[in-house]
Order: C-alpha cells, then sequence, then structure tokens
C-alpha cells in the first residue's frame, strides 16, 4: 500500500530536479552525484546468493532506520513491485535501469522531497544519489558527502587503504563517486557541433550518455556529462574536473543559439512555433516525436520566441509523458496505441489551457 | 626481451580484456608479419573477452589502432596504449601460465579470474588483495593511478580478518547445506552467528 501511495503521490508532483531553477538553469537542467559503497562483510551482489541479497537489504535497511538525520526515509521493494512502477522510478531517475531489471531482493529508499535515492543491491550493496536542479555540484557534494558519514557511523563500508572504497568493477574503486551535469544541448545539435564537442571531452577523459544513463539515446538533446576516472583524484578535483567543462560547454550552446538567431531567425522560429503547434494539437503521438519536438519548444521559450509556456511545466511534461508516467497519471495501463493518444490529451491539457489563458488576458 | 600486460579496452561496456605480448616473434618463436601490413608484428594481442580467446600478430602501429581506435592520427603519443606500456610487467609469461591464473580462485568468495574476466565484476573486497598482482596494471590503465587520495571512513576500514572470515564461512555453510554435511554445517552457523554478534555488540572479534 505505501507503494502505491507513494507512486501516486509522485506522479502528481515534480521531482526537486525539475524545477528548472538554480544556476544556468536554461541549459543545465541537473547536477548528480552517486557514490558506490559495500559492506566489508558481504560478497558483492553478483556473487551473492539469495539469502546474502536478502541479508544486505534488511541489514542496511535496519540501519538506514538508526540514522536519526535520515528520518523520512521511503522505502519501496523493488523486486516485489510490478514493472510498470519499477518503470516509472526508472523515468523519474530514482533508480537505474540495472536496479529495475535485474533480479532477486533489491530496495530503493527515496527522501519526502525525492532529492536523493538509496538503491540497495544494484551493482554495489549501497548506491546513493542526490540531484539538484541547475548547476549546483558544490552543495549536491556537501549534502551527500553529509549522508555518506551518517550511513557510515552505521555500517562498515568495504575500503582499502591503497585503493579506497572497494566497488564489484573496478572502474568505479576509490573514490566510488560518479558526477554528472545533465545539459539540454539542441543549438549544437541542429548545428551539427555536438560531435565534435563530444571527441574534445572524451579525450579529457570525460563520459557523454544520454538522458537515461549509459546506452540511452541522447533523447530531446540530453546529455549527461560525467566523469570516468574514480581513483587517484580526491572527490573535490573530481567535482572540478567535471565542473569546469561545464561552462565551456554553456558557452559553445549559447553562442550556437545566437548564431541560429543571427543567421536564420525566420528558420529558427519557425522550427520552434511548428514544433509548439503540433505539440498543442496533435491527437495522437509517440514518446520520441514529443521528446524531439519539446527539446525545440524548451529552446523558444528560452529565447523568448514563445511566451505562452514557462521551463518548469516543458521540464515535467519531458518526464510525465513517459509511458509509465501516463499510465500512473491516468491511473489504467494502456498499450503504445493508447497511450499516444492519452500523451497527446495529456498534452493539450498542459499546453493549450496555457495559452487559452494568456489569450483571455 | 618480453613485456606483457593486461589492457582494458572499452572497459566496462564491453568489458573487453586484452593479454598483450611484445616481442620480436610469436609465443612458438615464429617471425611474423603483421595482418595488415609488411612490417613485422611485435605485438602479439590475445582477446581475453568471452570463453574463445582470439590471436592477433600487429606491428607497433597497427596495434596501437587496434586498441585505441580512433584516436591515432590525433594524438599518438597519449593513446591508452602508450600509457599501459609504460606498465610493464609479469616478465615471461607463457600461455600455460595464463590458462592457470585463470583457474586461481579467491579463497573468500571462490570466484576465479576466468570468470572476473568474463563478467567484468569482482566476487568480494578481497580480491582487491587476492588477484593484486592482475588488478594493479588494469586499474591503472583505467584510472591511471592506484592510489586512493579522497575521503575515508571515519570508523576503522573494513576488510578486517573476521568481515572476510563472514563472506568466506557463509559460502562454505551453503556448500555444506548442498553437500548435505549437516554436522558441519550446523557448527559453520553458530561460527557465523558468533561473529555476528560480536560485530554488532561492538567488540572486533
Ligand atoms: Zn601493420
Ligand atoms: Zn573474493
Amino acid at each position: 500500500m505505501e507503494l502505491h501511495r507513494t507512486i501516486h503521490r509522485l506522479a502528481g508532483q515534480c521531482g526537486e530536479w525539475l524545477r528548472g531553477s538554480g544556476p544556468e538553469s536554461d541549459i543545465v537542467i541537473s547536477s548528480r552525484i552517486r557514490l558506490a559503497r559495500n559492506l566489508a562483510d558481504f560478497p558483492f551482489v553478483r556473487r551473492c546468493t539469495d539469502q546474502d541479497r536478502a541479508a544486505i537489504e534488511s541489514n542496511v535497511r535496519e540501519r538506514l532506520e538508526r540514522c536519526q538525520d535520515l528520518s523520512g526515509l521511503i522505502f519501496l521493494d523493488v523486486a516485489e513491485m510490478e514493472s510498470v512502477d519499477r518503470q516509472f522510478l526508472v523515468e523519474r531517475q530514482l533508480i537505474s535501469r540495472e536496479l529495475a531489471e535485474s533480479a532477486g531482493a533489491r530496495a530503493v529508499a527515496i527522501d519526502k522531497e525525492e532529492q536523493y535515492s538509496l538503491m540497495i543491491n544494484e551493482e554495489d550493496h549501497l548506491r546513493i544519489q542526490l540531484m539538484k536542479s541547475g548547476l549546483d555540484l558544490e552543495n549536491t557534494w556537501a549534502q551527500i558527502n553529509e549522508i555518506d558519514d551518517l550511513i557510515e557511523s552505521q555500517v562498515n563500508y568495504g575500503f582499502h587503504d591503497e585503493f579506497g572504497y572497494l566497488t564489484a568493477c573496478p572502474t568505479n574503486v576509490g573514490t566510488g563517486m560518479r558526477v554528472s551535469v545533465m545539459l539540454h544541448l539542441p543549438a549544437l545539435v541542429i548545428t551539427r557541433q555536438i560531435d565534435k564537442v563530444f571527441r574534445s571531452l572524451q579525450k579529457i577523459s570525460l563520459a557523454v550518455r544520454g538522458l537515461y544513463g549509459e546506452g540511452s539515446q541522447a533523447m530531446g538533446d540530453f546529455y549527461q556529462i560525467s566523469n570516468q576516472i574514480t581513483l587517484g583524484r580526491d572527490e573535490q578535483e573530481l567535482i572540478r574536473q567535471v565542473g569546469d567543462v561545464v561552462p565551456v560547454l554553456i558557452d559553445y550552446e549559447r553562442r550556437a543559439r545566437e548564431y541560429l538567431v543571427r543567421e536564420s531567425q525566420k528558420d529558427l522560429h519557425d522550427r520552434v512555433s511548428r514544433a509548439y503547434g503540433i505539440l498543442c494539437t496533435a491527437q495522437t503521438i509517440s514518446s520520441e516525436e514529443t521528446m524531439h519536438l519539446l527539446s525545440s519548444v524548451r529552446m523558444g521559450v528560452n529565447l523568448g520566441l514563445i511566451e505562452d509556456v514557462e521551463i518548469p511545466t516543458i521540464n515535467q511534461l519531458f518526464i510525465h509523458t513517459q509511458p509509465a508516467h501516463l499510465q500512473k497519471i491516468r491511473g489504467v495501463e494502456l498499450g503504445t496505441a493508447d497511450r499516444n493518444i492519452e500523451r497527446a490529451l495529456y498534452l493539450q491539457r498542459h499546453l493549450r489551457q496555457k495559452s487559452d489563458e494568456s489569450d483571455n488576458n | 626481451m618480453l613485456h606483457q600486460l593486461f589492457l582494458a579496452g572499452s572497459f566496462p561496456a564491453g568489458a573487453s580484456l586484452f593479454r598483450i605480448t611484445v616481442q620480436a616473434t610469436t609465443a612458438a618463436g615464429v617471425i611474423m608479419k603483421c595482418k595488415y601490413c609488411e612490417k613485422p608484428a611485435t605485438f602479439h594481442i590475445t582477446e581475453l573477452t568471452g570463453p574463445e580467446m582470439q590471436e592477433l600478430h600487429l606491428c607497433e602501429d597497427h596495434a596501437r589502432e587496434h586498441l585505441a581506435p580512433g584516436e591515432t592520427e590525433a594524438e599518438p603519443s597519449s593513446s591508452s596504449l602508450a600509457g599501459a606500456l609504460a606498465q610493464q610487467l609479469k616478465i615471461g609469461q607463457t600461455a600455460e601460465e595464463l590458462a592457470r591464473l585463470d583457474q586461481q580462485a579467491c579463497p573468500v568468495c571462490g570466484i576465479t579470474f576466468f570468470e572476473f574476466r568474463n563478467e567484468g565484476r569482482l566476487g568480494c573486497p578481497h580480491d582487491y588483495i587476492y588477484f593484486n598482482a592482475e588488478l594493479e596494471p588494469l586499474i591503472v590503465n583505467i584510472h591511471g593511478s592506484t592510489k586512493h587520495v579522497g575521503k575515508r571512513p571515519k570508523r576503522a576500514a573494513g576488510g578486517s580478518d573476521w568481515q572476510t572470515d563472514l563472506i568466506r564461512l557463509r559460502r562454505e555453510l551453503k556448500e555444506a547445506i548442498e553437500e548435505e554435511r549437516y554436522e558441519n554445517a550446523s557448527e559453520l552457523r553458530d561460527e557465523i552467528r558468533r561473529i555476528e554478534e560480536m560485530a554488532e555488540s561492538g567488540k572486533r572479534p
């Protein structure tokens, strides 16, 4: 029951990271840090027996509940969930696809403000992640560091004097930290600059991924930039490595937008207006087309070409028009064709309503 | 002179591991030409991903291209191979020795080196100690370092004997039950409980 109440409540609200506020939030959607941690007295998750996994889950849960300052955590049993609920949490970025799709005892704890989540029995025993709206890595680190300290006061982490925090995969060993910044870069895509930018990022060992992590396409022109190296540099350095490159990317994107405004104002305005028109009037629309068009509209709003909608509304539409969200908001299971109709209706309600209001004013 | 090293390719996405031998002849002592050109093959690359081992004989340039595709023209000196070459190790390892290495199993969790390189995931924290010689060059290749300089747990660092004991004892318990050695299983269960309770009460077992 807790699960249904929680998902119902989440479906009706908007995650902290979608607020559309915070520094540079026209281009930077969110800042995120995740820490990989393991218990010292259990094998890594892939090597666990069913009993081990169950013991880790109850063990970690019990200890998290003992942390006074982490009170108000909502525990969700991912193994018991229906797949649409798991998908809902993935769309919301509260759990990873790996946690959703793996088997065996596993869980997630979410704080009430939906700022952080603690995944139990993902690739590592514990994955702590914290997200903030806009570019705000320093505060993201300060907060997650505190949560890590609180948990560490209850749990013996696997730690090696030379290698640092020990993780199931050697690519995460050391700090166990992945720093990610999610950017919206439509103008670099339109001007075909994006591949060049990524090649240069890879040279300084930064990874580029889509909205939903590894292997996901760059849906809606969203890109996540993150560190690849986790060992041999401290947390501040890793934050700096990612944080230093973000203003450069923001600058490129702004210049690409200025170029489009200067060189092809009519084409750009046309593109943005058509995208908006389709979203307001379509009778059936796929998730991919929606993401693609919302991306144009989002840029249009930031450039002042569309005035009827606000950025937080668009940010929210990106997530709320995803398959599992539509079904949870509507409260029924829907097949692809029905989802496409439901999506069109949902978009009409949230976009048209706004422009009707402004027409009346 | 012969140098061998393990290299992470696109680890972990493809979880590819290579064993590279650098010498004028193959392991069998034959001088070979590069697969793609007329130059002598000085790099003998064994792809270790998956159960099938594949051998490739390449000149230095083509080896670099093979191991770090797309980077060759831009920055030949800073390719991942050049970095890895700096970490020469394990002189004179034969295929036989490699096969033996593959069968080595962590005494705590039981994972073999073969299982690790096949799946790209380790079995338990103790593997970092047990497979240290093999993991170090891999870690250097991924991170460019083996020395953690960040945050440390405030409490006594993990990896104490009693913690690895617990992992080992739980595995032995499972095996005892599977093999129907019930007396042994009940002894193991008592021992596990004893350590868990001592850990819980704050005393170090
Ligand atoms: Zn060649
Ligand atoms: Zn082990």
